[in-house]
């Protein structure tokens, strides 16, 4: 939704002239680093994390043994917010990468052959488009009772149309200049043009579409979570940990702030990483 | 989207080329409203299909949990008209929501109609608060931050934004609703209210909610559009003829706002989406919640209606969209007949 204003804004004139250290960057990387160990071993560390004890239900952030406290149904709720980066995190990433290759062969197509391809491919994304994530969602994903899985793949059926957008406007801007032409004369075959000569070129974007299409696939994914889409109850997942713990919002609020603040801190992570790299991008090279 | 050929017609002078420029526009507005029927179309027919492509029995589907004599199959079988070949289906389905009759809902027997009355003034009040509150705030902050790019402000602003963005409304809703209405108990935590003030009242913090992540984003569209527009030729002349501050800006935002507006139709989707998050948060009775649960009881009847309901105010909406570019930009009905 957001892609096509995001990759504009990157590198303001004035501040790509001063040499700042990257702190900025440094500190994405580290909290996307914690992230994964987190999302990767979250389950060894934690292996009893979503175990029901009710005995300890609802205790007070700073109890002895929990520091944040417990939920509802007594889980701590440091070991399940660890757990759930898992169920949170590579979901989404699956999202993103599914749609920047759904997105790349699409687009490449669209807007390397156009004619009539390009007007089929553009009509399904404007049909895509007019249908937002949530709703299209809650909908679909709602009634069919979509498991975990599937849920990833509506979601990669619904971001894809973004990427293809975008892919195929880098595309269009590519394939006036000299290179393309040269390989043309070349008598190069199309596909190879495509996917040798333009997609090394259309890197930089792909880039930034990716991280930016994965922070709103982890907004999108924990939203539908939230809604009691896509993840089973008792999973530990910090979407589905929000509402859960909405209900016990008055005896312990770090239930559900604690993931709030999670998907925020990390979404913002890879949302400012890919700022970054963009206007380093802008510094480095004078294309 | 695709702009249509606009034909080779060369720019003849004089009121042919008036001719021309008026053919051309008619020919765009005619291919535009085409493009949303037959897009409105396809989603009617998807949201059709609903009913077919769920796992389980159609007539189960629709008699939920109640138990289903061979009788009462064979009277719905009738009454849905299941026998018929699936297009007639469609076409009578499409018929009568035409006439506006939209079925009843298969949870209580109340009119899908009438649902949808109750429903719609929460939603409608919502999103236009919240959408109200977002363009206020973030058009000044996007021209502040422009103004001075680069500098403390600007970075703070973006900053700020970026941290908005990627905050999802429930999140932020939860964070809300914890210090204001139970840490500080300010305001209400759930409910509509009842009265005009009341209500009003009770929608501040959910129109907050929905106004942050809808305000980022014309934060963003806003300064990139202001700073290209800063750079422009006739913002450094006015500068040097010595104009106010203000004065050079005001322009600015003139030309600057027309990218903003355009993409109003995103906005709209980003808010449809969201009001279903905003209102599970708030325990708001509006068409989101309404949405909901009617997904989690699969009351088709109503979630077909809502489906299509928010599917053509978006159409519609970006249509208008894509044709106020007419109306604001006179380059661009220009550049239609080059």
């Amino acid at each position: 939704m957001t892609a096509d204003v995001l990759t504009s804004v990157a590198a303001p004139a004035a501040n790509a002239r001063k040499r700042r250290r990257p702190v900025t960057l440094v500190t994405c990387l580290i909290i996307l680093g914690l992230a994964l160990f987190a999302a990767l071993f979250g389950h060894l560390v934690f292996p009893n994390a979503t175990q029901v004890n009710i005995l300890q239900a609802k205790l007070p952030p700073g109890s002895p043994g929990h520091l944040l406290g417990t939920d509802e149904l007594g889980r701590d709720v440091f070991a399940i917010s660890v757990a759930g980066a898992a169920s949170t995190l590579v979901g989404p990433l699956i999202v993103a990468g599914g749609a920047m290759i759904v997105g790349t062969f699409f687009g490449l197509l669209a807007g390397f052959r156009q004619g009539p391809t390009d007007f089929v491919l553009s009509r399904i994304t404007d049909l895509l488009l007019a249908l937002p994530v949530i709703l299209l969602g809650v909908v679909v994903a709602g009634l069919f009772g979509a498991s975990y899985w599937w849920t990833t793949l509506l979601l990669i059926v619904t971001f894809a149309p973004y990427d293809i957008r975008i892919v195929r406007s880098g595309v269009i801007e590519q394939v006036t200049k000299p290179y393309v032409e040269a390989a043309r004369l070349l008598h190069l075959s199309s596909w190879r043009i495509m996917f040798r000569h333009l997609l090394v070129n259309l890197w930089p974007l792909e880039r930034t579409n990716f991280l930016l299409n994965y922070a709103n696939a982890i907004i999108a994914m924990s939203a539908l979570s939230f809604l009691g889409v896509g993840v089973q109850e008792g999973t530990a997942n910090w979407g589905r940990q929000l509402i859960d713990g909405e209900q016990v919002l008055f005896s312990n609020p770090l239930v559900s702030i604690t993931p709030a603040v999670l998907i925020v801190v990390v979404a913002c992570a890879v949302n400012l990483l890919a700022d970054a790299l963009n206007s380093r991008e802008g510094k480095g090279r004078g294309r | 989207m695709t702009v249509p050929a606009a034909g080779a017609t060369s720019p003849a002078p004089g009121p042919a080329r008036a001719r021309s420029t008026a053919a051309a526009v008619a020919r765009l507005v005619a291919w535009r409203v085409a493009g949303a029927v037959v897009l409105l179309a396809v989603i009617s027919v998807l949201v059709f299909l609903l009913t077919y492509l769920t796992p389980g029995n159609i007539i189960k589907n629709i008699t939920g949990i109640r138990p289903a004599s061979p009788k009462l199959v064979a009277a719905l079988r009738r009454e849905y008209g299941l026998n018929e070949p699936l297009v007639t289906q469609y076409l009578h389905w499409l018929g009568r929501f035409v006439q506006g009759n939209f079925g009843r809902s298969i949870e209580d027997q109340t009119s899908v109609a009438q649902l949808f009355s109750e429903r719609v003034g929460v939603t409608l009040l919502l999103c236009g608060l919240a959408f109200a509150l977002a363009v206020l705030v973030s058009v000044p902050l996007g021209v502040m931050a422009a103004a001075r790019a680069g500098g403390l402000i600007d970075r703070l602003i973006s900053v700020g934004s970026v941290v908005s963005l990627s905050a999802p409304a429930f999140a932020a809703g939860l964070i809300l609703l914890y210090v204001f209405s139970y840490y500080l108990p300010w305001f209400p935590s759930s409910g509509a209210g009842q009265g005009f003030l009341d209500t009003l009242y009770h929608l501040t913090l959910p129109a907050i909610t929905l106004a942050v992540g809808v305000g980022a984003y014309i934060v963003r569209l806003t300064r990139t559009a202001m700073v290209r527009e800063l750079q422009s030729d006739y913002v450094t002349f006015a500068r040097a003829r010595g104009l106010r501050d203000r004065r050079v800006l005001a322009t600015a935002l003139r030309n600057g706002i027309i990218p903003v507006i355009t993409t109003m139709g995103l906005v709209l989707s980003y808010l449809v989406g969201a009001t279903i998050l905003v209102e599970t948060v708030f325990t708001l009775p509006g068409l989101g919640l309404l949405l909901q649960s009617s997904v989690v009881f699969k009351d088709f009847p109503v979630v077909q209606f809502l489906a299509l309901f928010f599917a053509a105010v978006i159409v519609l909406v970006t249509l208008a969209v894509d044709l106020s570019y007419l109306a604001l930009d006179p380059n661009w009905r220009r550049q239609l007949t080059r």
